[in-house]
């Protein structure tokens, strides 16, 4: 007697290609990071832990994962708040209007990083765009300092990750059964309870995603965050260039970019969580 | 529900609705009494959906008014409008119980805690759901999410009931279970209701009266018996029904009846046209299929058997006549009868003058 393959079931070899390419270029420098990280000298000589115990004793690096972590939330909290109305905006265009939309919203995706960090100096610098508006308008005197501030930083970033908000955004919204909100409204909710009763619960895992993507790519922005920081304000990227390239200190290098790692995964499991909570909802 | 709430009176007056330049309700008016069920029938574009969300708010029409109750609800939006909605895939919140989607618009209006119970506990019994309270939409079968659908709306009491065709997403089977459900609700509850549909049966068997639009016009709004026995357009005895079509030419009109020449001579007995028509005027005779009796009669119109079908309860025929007219015929599946072989000669004959209906033809 034969017996047939089913069609729908492939076997494992397939990702043998994608595997191979992961482990060489993805686990095995992990590996080689870690092995670098638990040693005591810069000769890669004595094993040990000091690194770790340096990383969490100094009192210096503590602060700077913390403050990373938590420019991290302002500027994904900032997108979320414009990318939301923007999404909703986009959802409710004509198609005509949405066609003009879409190509304003992944612009940033198609520029260069450095090219959209570029723009926000001449935007937010002392004889930038901002401040001469400002001063024609007579609102201010003195330019005011926007560059190299923690908040020109947080706007620049929203700004620059902003795709990634929306385009998840757009995609949850899409997929609301337009009738809901109709039925919401018919049963005598008013246009706010519509909005975070039916559709803000039901746009969750959007929200989640877009979340997870921006916090991501904002507290790992090297480019953004060096210069409209200035080098004024130091957050992890930069702490571990300045270990790796300029102190050539490399176990301690490895080190911290570990237990941001661990950091990251630990607020990327959080969104998770939420996301998997929410997922219920996503299935009409 | 303890106490039966009373629909309010719905008129619709002069409605006209323009999308651009295409007119999508052409003046239509309707006035139709407290605790009413009326059917909106009609093909797809002809008008009645626009109709529904002119009504509950969602769109605002061109000109006319609608009135509720005595008092005109064009300036109130939906939240405000005190109108209930079953929609056609039902708009259940998927991300809430059942027990909390019947709680919705009690919430929304602000109803304490347990009111709010009492009468989502009240709505259930009404729709026969308690045992399903916690579940959510999607583990329910399509009739029971219609019974929730149409509990959260009657939960508020609303003034109006609007049902977007509340069938089109059923089995057959489960369809007359749940529109003789609904017809129940709806006398004990005793709200005014509006049913969107295209299916000319559910029309036909669950409204007190039927509106027939075609292309944003009102073709006639009356009883069901009068809509199918007594149709006043060419348009509603095509569309309610089907009819054979004979053209001809108006011989003579009396209060009683009226004579047709068909093409091959004859002369047919029918009932006397809804407008006035000049004798001698070209019109179309309509007789439905089980209006016309096959048999031997000598006086019948001679045809021949094309093709017998045998439909469950009834039996139809094609047949062509010897003046070469194409009809059809039906008639009740009596025990032995059975279709008649192809080629059979026959005779047709209306089973009475009354049941012909003539209609001038189409500019």
């Amino acid at each position: 007697m034969r017996t047939f393959t089913p069609v729908t079931v492939y076997g494992l070899r397939f990702t043998t290609p994608l595997a191979a390419f992961f482990v060489l270029f993805f686990l095995a420098p992990l590996l080689l990071l870690l092995f670098i990280s638990l040693h005591n000298d810069t000769a890669l000589t004595e094993f040990g832990f000091s690194q770790y115990t340096k990383f969490f004793t100094e009192g210096f690096a503590l602060p700077i994962l913390a403050d990373t972590l938590w420019l991290g939330v302002q500027v994904t909290l900032l997108s979320l708040v414009l990318g939301y109305a923007l999404a909703w905006a986009f959802v409710r265009s004509r198609p005509s209007v949405q066609t003009v939309l879409i190509m304003i919203i992944v612009m940033p995706l198609l520029t260069s990083v450095v090219v959209r960090t570029f723009a926000w100096i001449v935007i937010l610098g002392r004889q930038g765009i901002l401040n001469t508006v400002l001063m024609n308008w007579e609102w201010i005197e003195t330019p005011a300092r926007l560059l190299y501030t923690r908040s020109g930083l947080v706007v620049a970033l929203a700004n620059v990750q902003l795709p990634l908000m929306v385009l998840p955004l757009i995609t949850a919204l899409q997929r609301i059964e337009p009738n809901l909100e109709d039925a919401s409204s018919i049963l005598g909710a008013s246009a706010w309870r519509t909005f975070f009763k039916v559709t803000l619960p039901l746009t969750l895992p959007g929200v989640v995603a877009g979340c997870l993507l921006t916090f991501a790519a904002s507290i790992t922005a090297f480019i953004s965050q060096s210069l409209i920081g200035g080098g004024q304000m130091l957050f992890m990227p930069m702490y571990i260039y300045q270990q790796a390239s300029t102190l050539q200190n490399w176990p301690y290098a490895a080190a911290i970019s570990l237990v941001f790692l661990v950091a990251v995964m630990g607020c990327v499991s959080v969104f998770n969580i939420l996301g998997r909570l929410s997922k219920g909802y996503a299935t009409t | 529900m303890s106490t039966p709430a009373h629909g309010f009176s719905l008129t619709l007056d002069d409605i006209l609705h323009q999308y651009g330049s295409a007119i999508a309700v052409d003046h239509v008016t309707l006035e139709i009494g407290a605790g009413e069920l009326v059917s909106l029938l009609g093909p797809s574009g002809c008008g009645k959906t626009t109709l529904l969300r002119i009504i509950g708010g969602f769109l605002q029409q061109t000109s006319g008014r609608v009135i509720v109750g005595g008092r005109p609800i064009d300036d109130l939006p939906p939240n405000k409008r005190g109108v209930g909605i079953v929609f056609q895939n039902y708009a259940l919140f998927p991300h809430m119980s059942v027990a909390e989607n019947i709680a919705y618009g009690l919430a929304a209006r602000g109803a304490d805690r347990s009111a709010q119970k009492k009468q989502v506990g009240e709505m259930l019994e009404l729709v026969q759901l308690s045992h399903l309270a916690e579940r959510l939409p999607k583990q329910l079968s399509g009739g029971q999410q219609q019974r929730v659908a149409l509990a959260r709306a009657l939960a508020v009491e609303p003034r109006l009931l609007l049902l977007d065709e509340p069938f089109a997403a059923l089995d057959k089977s489960l369809r007359l279970d749940m529109q003789i459900e609904i017809k129940r609700i709806q006398r004990q509850s005793g709200t005014t209701c509006i049913m969107v549909t295209h299916d000319q049966e559910e029309a036909l068997s669950m409204s007190d009266r039927v509106a027939v639009l075609s292309r944003g016009r009102l073709e006639q709004f009356g009883t069901p018996t009068a809509v199918y026995d007594r149709p006043e357009t060419l348009f509603v005895n095509q569309f309610v029904g089907t009819a054979n079509q004979l053209q001809g030419t108006l011989e003579s009109t009396s209060a009683e009846a009226c004579s047709v020449r068909l093409p091959g001579g004859r002369i047919l007995q029918c009932a006397p046209p809804h407008e006035a028509l000049p004798g001698g005027s070209d019109v179309i005779a309509c007789v439905r299929p089980e209006s016309l009796r096959i048999g031997s009669d000598a006086d019948g119109i001679a045809a021949t058997v094309e093709l017998g079908l045998p439909l469950g309860a009834t039996i139809v025929h094609e047949v062509l006549t010897d003046d070469g007219l194409r009809i059809k015929t039906s008639e009740p599946r009596l025990p032995g009868l059975e279709p008649r072989a192809p080629g059979s000669r026959i005779t047709v004959s209306p089973l009475a003058a009354s049941a012909i209906r003539v209609f001038p033809v189409p500019a």
